[in-house]
């Protein structure tokens, strides 16, 4: 009997599909729950650091001897009093063989390279000691420049982050397929030529980041609490950087209140409060404020994109250039350098064509370090490609809608191997779009919008389309070989059948918000025929939970779920055995329905998988030679990405007296295979189209000329709410993935990616009678009104 | 987000409010509802060595009539004043303004009195007052004074309150018959207005007899737009206001920050006088 087969029986589907509550949320809820920073251990002591205020300068004296004076005071290091035993923090994509690799200390002993870069670390009994006692220490700055342009930052004599690296370039990452783009430009009809602006994000979770070391002296092992995607991950790296035997780190990641890239990291201070425990044998505890966390909890994207595209004049594309410039930040972070290389694959998005060169050039600057931001590098290149085709539509005389249907991979071409490389498995962009469009009443609104035009009306009507398309379900590990990626992308799933017939599902997946618990109780409840209530998802410890590669990149559910399918099926394979045996009948001649196994013909003969995982338990008559457990395990290596796709439609009204922009209605279609939770899933998409609409239109990490974050609370930092956004439509098409057996793609980012372009290309669109064709991003009321005034001047 | 160390009272009188801010000098702060001054202890922006906190002294609290005006006790919060009834028959600006402050929590906890001690231009509140010729009752140690509003908000976060004295009521006249209407143009729904505009307007005969404009965020104080308000005296449509609403920034030294320039913000306080005033004029 094949796995296949027996994934077959259980295809019935009593879970799968179901809008089922989140287990989570009861607790998560009610606060009953150990976020973090609740954690309470005996004799904790408290962290607290000091952050550099420029931006760049050498550190002539760190004296940290006037906070020892302040009351309630245990201790006080600076970088040099740390620097033994502390490692450089690690970067795991170095993308070329050559990337420039600045050494990272995770507390600056000679130099700070961005304002907020670590100097110094108190450790008081209290929180509040810890703060007031920061401000005795004494620091001396000797100021160097500050490196704010990416552009400056690479011409020659231009001042150093690194001095001793010689180059502010980090790395320069080409990819060229197809013909010679210099060669279809010759032949081409029309071609447009763009730049955009990718502005600084600041990743808000809803937690701050924590961290509580408890060592146990005796044995020389550390649990290492983190508010942290990554815990698995986060054990091997701080091994790497403090030096402690991994297999005396234990790293457990509580509830975890978001994350969204921004705890996909690891972090200096994870490594600080580590090495302060160690040196004072106490557990230690740190957790940011918010305005902590703008400074030093790494940024998203900061790129400047030059985007080429070359057509013919019935509207066929036949060339894409692209050239990045990407803010790498003052150090390489975790993935810092592969973020924009993530996005190189997706910049020809669903389109056809016949040449594609991409160039990136990573750049230091004396910021704050970026990495991975929900969509990481995919919401780039998706922005530039849709932002374009707007461009090129008009350029044409098309509708953006037709431009696109004369480009995209037609239904009946799947698999499609893309310009870029990548093998698409399905989608139907036909489809999405039809039912988009008619969802969104595009005719009625062009024609309000026509109206408005000939009348003058000072409110515009803008419609802003994007068909988009994202590589999810991270990774398979050999194309990470490939791009130079330090690791695999596998995911491990076990369950355990406990003797009174309740499941444990142990997952390598580490929830942060999205409800694996409720999501892999229904893809386990399913195959073994148990009920919902009885699985209980175990996680993010890596001492109940061995293995795993965590939570990113909408990787979780078509890899960990996968895994977990695959050992749910295992179980009930192992279990059929046993089952025969005790039924006394053939493995062939039985069935397996709801938890059941029955022999084909006389039903009275049945036997719950419940029994079994009892029988397995007892052992007093299983077969000779069958081991004495149903349990299973599985680690699953996904054979290709999964791509989600979808059609977003987005009208806004810009007040040209004003230049307010608001959002009219939002139409999205998303297809992202088949559906687990769909109450999950919408949850995931509105959270996605908030996000994406924030980087349109709010947000934005704002520095002065040198080097300040200005930008550094929430109160100049707009992070939009529900009061800010419109009602959502959202529906759904379903075009399975072929590369696991849940058919199912992954709905982490898709909004994101998706509803930035949508909503610039409705807010440019308004516009576009005023002679107006882009609006840097985020689009500010100040920003349309200059647009619109200086193309009217 | 931890605030420097301070000292705590919680006085039960106004009086003794009065005698612990004077022992302490310059160095107290009068806490109300907090919503303005554990921001600023948080980000370690203000470093009082004593917090008084006023919260719970009675008698400041709530909404009463006095002939033609209506006294409204500082420790009001911006939740009791939207919805008190009084407020909404004859002060209806004020409870219009306060249901865009921040939002719910914030609007829960904050008091008008300690929203205008606090004196940010960025308040709407001030700029409300303002246009409705509101005054100020503050006790010191030589007992009761009243101060106009127009005299009362000196310089950006900085009233005319002497650092002990605590101000215990707001005095607005009644405003039966006069149309009113609050701009607020900000960027996401819990922001401070990026430009903010008060408009009364009292109409005869079709025409505008008297505007009185207030200008949120233009300047190092809450405005009243003079010039505008003239021009606007007469004012007998659309037309007329729009003109008339093209001086309202006049005089005004608007700020950089960065949701604005100091253009924008010019821009900004016509086209929303002009709104405001046609709303309120009901020629909208």
């Amino acid at each position: 009997m094949t796995d296949q087969a027996v994934a077959g029986e259980a295809e019935a589907g009593r879970e799968v599909g179901r809008s089922r509550l989140r287990k989570e949320d009861a607790r998560l809820l009610t606060g009953q729950t150990n976020w973090t920073d609740n954690i309470q251990v005996a004799g904790l002591l408290h962290l607290a650091i000091l952050r550099s205020p420029m931006a760049h300068a050498r550190l002539t004296r760190v004296d940290v001897a006037p906070a020892l004076e302040r009351p309630g005071v245990l201790a006080a290091f600076s970088g040099a009093d740390l620097a033994e035993g502390l490692g450089s923090l690690p970067c795991a994509w170095p993308v070329t063989e050559d990337i420039v690799l600045p050494d990272h200390p995770p507390i600056a002993v000679e130099e700070v390279r961005y304002a907020g870069d670590p100097v110094a670390v108190v450790v008081a009994r209290d929180r509040y000691a810890a703060a007031d006692a920061l401000e005795a220490i004494e620091v001396d700055y000797d100021p160097l420049p500050p490196v704010l342009d990416l552009e400056a930052a690479l011409a020659e004599g231009a001042p150093l982050v690194h001095s001793d690296k010689g180059t502010n370039r980090c790395y320069t990452w080409p990819l060229t397929t197809g013909e010679p783009f210099d060669a279809v430009r010759e032949r081409a009809e029309v071609t447009v030529k763009r730049r955009y602006h990718q502005q600084r994000l600041i990743p808000n979770a809803m937690e701050p980041r924590a961290v509580v070391v408890t060592p146990l002296a005796a044995s020389g092992e550390y649990t290492v609490y983190s508010a942290t995607q990554i815990p698995h991950i986060l054990r091997i790296m701080l091994a790497t950087v403090t030096g402690i035997p991994e297999h005396k780190l234990r790293v457990i990641a509580p509830d975890v209140g978001g994350g969204f890239g921004s705890k996909l990291q690891v972090y200096g201070e994870e490594a600080l409060a580590l090495a302060v425990a160690r040196r004072l044998g106490r557990p230690v505890k740190w957790t940011e404020s918010r305005s902590e966390g703008y400074l030093a909890t790494h940024h998203g994207r900061g790129m400047i994109q030059d985007i080429e595209v070359a057509a013919t004049r019935e509207g066929r594309l036949l060339g894409l250039k692209v050239d990045l410039i990407a803010d790498m930040g003052a150090y390489l972070m975790l993935v810092t350098p592969g973020i924009p290389i993530l996005g190189a694959f997706m910049y020809p998005a669903i389109y056809k064509m016949d040449s594609y060169e991409f160039n990136c050039t990573g750049v230091f600057t004396t910021r704050t370090p970026t990495d991975a931001y929900r969509g990481a590098g995919r919401p780039e290149a998706t922005f530039a490609i849709e932002r374009i085709m707007d461009e090129l539509a008009v350029e044409l005389g098309l509708d953006p809608v037709e431009l696109r249907r004369r480009n995209w991979i037609r239904r009946e071409e799947f698999p499609y191997t893309t310009i870029a490389g990548l093998t698409y498995d399905s989608g139907d962009y036909e489809a999405a779009t039809a039912k988009a469009l008619s969802l969104f009443g595009y005719d009625e609104l062009r024609a309000e919008q026509r109206r408005r035009n000939e009348r003058g009306d000072p409110v515009r009507l803008g419609i802003g389309v994007s068909t988009f398309t994202e590589m999810c379900g991270l990774a398979p590990s050999r194309v990470l070989r490939d791009l130079r990626y330090g690791a695999g992308g596998w995911e491990a799933a076990s369950i355990r059948m406990l003797p009174t017939g309740k499941v444990e599902v142990v997952t390598g997946t580490s929830p942060h918000g999205q409800g694996h618990e409720t999501c892999w109780s229904q893809i386990a409840a399913d195959v073994l025929g148990v009920p919902f209530e009885d699985v209980e998802v175990l996680h993010g410890d890596t001492k109940s939970s061995p293995q795993g590669m965590d939570t990113y990149g909408s990787r979780s559910l078509a890899v960990g779920g996968e895994a977990v399918h695959r050992a749910a099926t295992t179980v009930v394979h192992k279990a059929r055995r046993v089952a025969a045996h005790l039924l006394e009948a053939s493995e062939q001649d039985l069935e397996f329905r709801d938890g059941v196994f029955s022999v084909k013909g006389s039903p009275e003969a049945r036997k719950s998988i419940q029994e079994i995982a009892f029988e397995a338990f007892t052992n007093h008559d299983l077969p000779d030679g069958v081991e004495p457990s149903i349990n299973a395990e599985h680690v699953v290596d996904p054979e290709n990405f999964s791509f989600p796709h979808g059609t977003h439609l987005c009208a806004v009204e810009v007040d040209t007296e004003t230049g307010y922009t608001k959002i009219r209605s939002y139409v999205c279609v998303d297809d992202v295979g088949h559906v687990v939770n769909p109450m999950i899933v919408e949850g995931q998409v509105h959270g996605g189209l908030a996000q994406g609409i924030a980087q349109a239109l709010y947000e934005e990490a704002v520095y002065d000329d040198e080097g300040n974050l200005v930008s550094g609370t929430m109160a100049d930092y707009l992070v939009p709410s529900a009061a800010d956004l419109p009602e959502f439509v959202t529906d759904r098409t379903e075009t399975p993935a072929s590369s696991n057996a849940l058919g199912v793609k992954g709905v982490g980012e898709a909004g994101t990616i998706a509803s930035t372009p949508a909503v610039v290309n409705a807010v440019v669109d308004a516009l576009r009678p005023f002679g107006v064709d882009d609006v840097r991003m985020p689009c500010t009321p100040e920003r349309v009104w200059r647009a619109v005034r200086e193309a009217t001047a | 987000m931890i605030p420097p160390a301070f000292e705590y009272a919680r006085p039960q009188t106004v009086e003794e409010a009065v005698r612990l801010l004077g022992e302490a000098g310059d160095e107290a702060k009068v806490l109300a509802g907090g919503q303005s001054l554990l921001p600023l202890l948080r980000l370690r922006l203000a470093f009082p060595e004593l917090v008084v906190d006023v919260g719970r002294i009675p008698g400041l609290r709530g909404v009463r009539e006095d002939g033609d005006t209506l006294v409204i006790g500082a420790l009001t919060t911006h939740h009791d004043v939207v919805r008190d009834p009084l407020v909404r028959r004859h002060a209806g600006l004020l409870a219009a303004a306060t249901a865009t402050v921040a939002d719910p929590a914030v609007r829960h906890r904050g008091t008008l009195g300690g929203s205008l001690a606090h004196a940010d231009p960025a308040g709407d509140l001030p700029a409300v007052v303002l246009a409705l010729d509101g005054e100020l009752v503050a006790v010191g140690p030589n007992g009761e004074r009243t101060v106009p509003a127009r005299e009362f908000f000196v310089d950006y976060l900085q009233s005319a309150l002497a650092p002990d004295e605590v101000l215990v009521e707001v005095r607005v006249p009644k405003a039966d018959g006069w149309g009113f209407h609050y701009e607020k143009f900000h960027r996401v729904a819990q922001s401070w207005a990026i430009v903010g505009v008060a408009a009364m307007v009292r109409r005869e005969n079709g025409h505008i007899a008297e505007a009185r404009v207030g200008l949120t965020n233009m300047g190092a104080t809450p405005l009243r737009a003079a010039a505008a308000e003239s021009a606007l005296a007469g004012a007998d449509g659309p037309e007329a206001v729009t003109r008339a609403a093209r001086s309202a920034a006049e005089g005004a030294q608007p700020g950089q920050d960065a949701s604005a320039s100091p253009d924008y913000r010019t821009h900004l306080a016509q086209v929303l006088t002009k709104r405001a005033v046609l709303t309120a004029a009901g020629m909208g």
